[in-house]
């Protein structure tokens, strides 16, 4: 077999492409590439914004990870918080999608209306709203109390504050559904079929095709969810401002606080970039797994 | 019982859970609306969901509860919010199109690039971006929004604007180029027609997070008579020692208002948008 080694000659218009994406190359460059690499020198430097950041090493982190008390409280809390709403959002947003995955009539009214919590995302307004319906003597313990359930402590509990947080973000998982409706509908009938035939059941056709045939688009959300969840601010910040003692004190908050409260620039972005590596680090171990667990029907070539 | 008795009760219990999740997942929302016209006493402690007397009082006070009216409030956000997102449209349309009809140099390097990006956290890029804003003076202004809109930041709009833009045929392309359409009249008169139902659902996804948008207004912007409604809720929420909490709902749900309105006005888009966002992902 003789090899013909392919010269790809560009069209003279092809080069006109440059002006087109020139907007992105220069925002790339200047808002993306340059924020990212001076926020990893910053972190190793201290930096008032007053005055020009002095290198400092790998201090910062030290003092992250021994000294900062609170750092390492609102790491754990940040983990704690990314492994109950992600997972949690995307199991309520996969069993709701199944369940509604058949022919219902309204089956557009209902996705419409299940969809309405995500409108609102880490919007203030609804986070305003949770904090009120949750207080100690708000809406949701006296629906408790009608039933005679003894009220809780929502927001004043440490042990559960943040459970509160997180079904803030958990209610939300309308745009995960919709996501997944659309993937469960394109997943062939003919297999359906086929696995019928050989005497499949519902759960075993779930598992076989269902699930395997989805597989794309939950990795997609997952790890979306993940970035998202590991960086989240408003809620916290507005619902319990971090507390009660700190049990709802995320990443986001801290970071806030020391950059743009004390304006510890070189601090605060080593922060970021705790987080930046927590994200990579999650995203990683997802791809990673990925080849075991998520199915590509075709290898996308662009 | 017969199967198709069977059948249809399955089918009525179905319709009950679907409708009972639903409720409860509305309720929220509901609730807020009648809170906003309940007095303190009203909104904790008590289950009923109507309020005693329906009066417009919390709407009026909460309206001109801070030192400058809502109205204010809402026009800084329609001027924040509105040139961001058309800005967004074009750059992006305009950058997906360079990716998806060309062959160029360097373009896989750079299309890993754009997807790389795409899991690039605010977070890590905030700190330099604030430090570079300020050297520019744009701190307290809209600029830190409308410049990452003109300049194509959004990574996610350029993938998804690509990916729709690579299902329409080539060969439009091809016959305008014999009929010697340049290069920008083919995306202007041929390709932007027909990538309506993208582009309108990229501008819904824009305009939602932006206007939702929290923290970013929180460290951009820091003048009074320059703030968002988001900054404004903020500032209802710690303006008084006792929190009216009426007034505060009222407000809160004026804000929400724009979105449903919109969802409901654009809901085709809404979901298609989300259904086709990470298929091929």
């Amino acid at each position: 077999m003789n090899k013909k080694k392919k010269i790809r000659s560009y069209r003279k218009r092809d080069y006109q492409a440059f002006i087109y994406i020139a907007p992105w190359l220069i925002g790339l460059i200047v808002l993306q590439l340059y924020p990212f690499i001076s926020s990893l020198y910053y972190s190793f430097t201290e930096y008032q914004i007053t005055s020009k950041p002095i290198w400092n090493g790998i201090q910062n982190y030290v003092t992250l990870f021994t000294a900062d008390k609170e750092f390492l409280t609102s790491l754990w809390v940040t983990i704690k918080f990314s492994l109950m709403t992600v997972p949690g959002k995307l199991i309520l947003a996969l069993a709701i999608a199944v369940f509604l995955n058949r022919n219902l009539k309204g089956i557009n009214l209902i996705r419409t209306l299940y969809y309405i919590p995500s409108l609102f995302g880490g919007s203030i307004a609804i986070a305003m709203l949770w904090k009120v319906m949750f207080m100690d003597n708000g809406v949701v313990n006296a629906m408790l109390g009608a039933i005679g359930i003894k009220g809780i402590s929502w927001l004043g509990d440490p042990k559960v504050a943040l459970i509160t947080i997180c079904s803030l973000e958990i209610w939300q998982f309308g745009s995960s559904m919709v996501m997944f409706l659309a993937a469960l509908k394109q997943v062939p009938s003919s297999l359906y079929e086929a696995a019928s035939i050989d005497g499949a059941g519902k759960i075993k056709k779930f598992i076989y095709i269902t699930l395997p045939q989805i597989t794309p688009i939950i990795f997609f959300n997952m790890i979306m969810q993940t970035i998202n969840a590991l960086q989240t601010y408003t809620s916290a910040s507005v619902i319990t401002n971090g507390g009660p003692m700190k049990a709802t004190y995320v990443m986001g908050l801290k970071m806030y606080k020391e950059g743009f409260s004390y304006f510890k620039m070189g601090y605060a972005s080593a922060i970021s970039w705790v987080m930046f590596a927590l994200i990579l680090v999650v995203t990683l171990l997802l791809f990673r797994s990925s080849s075991s667990w998520v199915f590509y029907e075709d290898e996308g070539e662009f | 019982m017969t199967r198709k008795a069977k059948k249809k009760l399955n089918l009525v219990l179905s319709y009950l859970v679907i409708f009972a999740i639903g409720f409860i997942m509305l309720y929220p929302i509901i609730w807020m609306f009648f809170a906003a016209f309940k007095t303190n006493d009203e909104i904790f402690g008590h289950i009923s969901l109507l309020p005693s007397t329906f009066s417009f009082q919390n709407f009026i006070d909460g309206w001109n509860g801070t030192v400058i009216p809502y109205s204010q409030y809402f026009i800084n956000t329609a001027l924040l919010v509105l040139p961001t997102t058309l800005f967004t449209i074009v750059s992006c349309s305009l950058v997906a199109y360079g990716f998806a009809r060309f062959q160029f140099p360097g373009k896989k390097i750079l299309f890993a690039i754009l997807i790389s990006t795409l899991m690039l956290p605010n977070s890590v890029i905030i700190i330099p971006r604030y430090t570079l804003y300020n050297k520019f003076h744009w701190l307290d202004s809209y600029l830190p929004f409308y410049v990452p809109a003109i300049l194509a930041c959004y990574p996610f709009f350029i993938y998804q604007l690509i990916q729709f833009m690579r299902g329409l045929p080539r060969d439009l392309d091809e016959s305008a180029y014999i009929d010697g359409c340049g290069t920008f009249r083919v995306f202007w008169q041929i390709l932007l027609p027909l990538m309506k139902p993208a582009l309108f659902s990229a501008a819904l996804f824009q305009f939602m997070w932006t206007y939702n948008d929290y923290f970013n207004s929180l460290i951009y912007i820091n003048s009074v008579k320059k703030f968002t409604v988001s900054l404004a809720l903020r500032l209802s929420l710690d303006a008084e020692s006792v929190v009216v909490w009426g007034k505060v709902l009222a407000m809160a749900f004026v804000a929400v208002i724009p979105l449903i309105v919109l969802f409901f006005a654009a809901q085709k888009y809404f979901v298609e948008g989300i259904a086709s966002s990470g298929l091929k992902g």
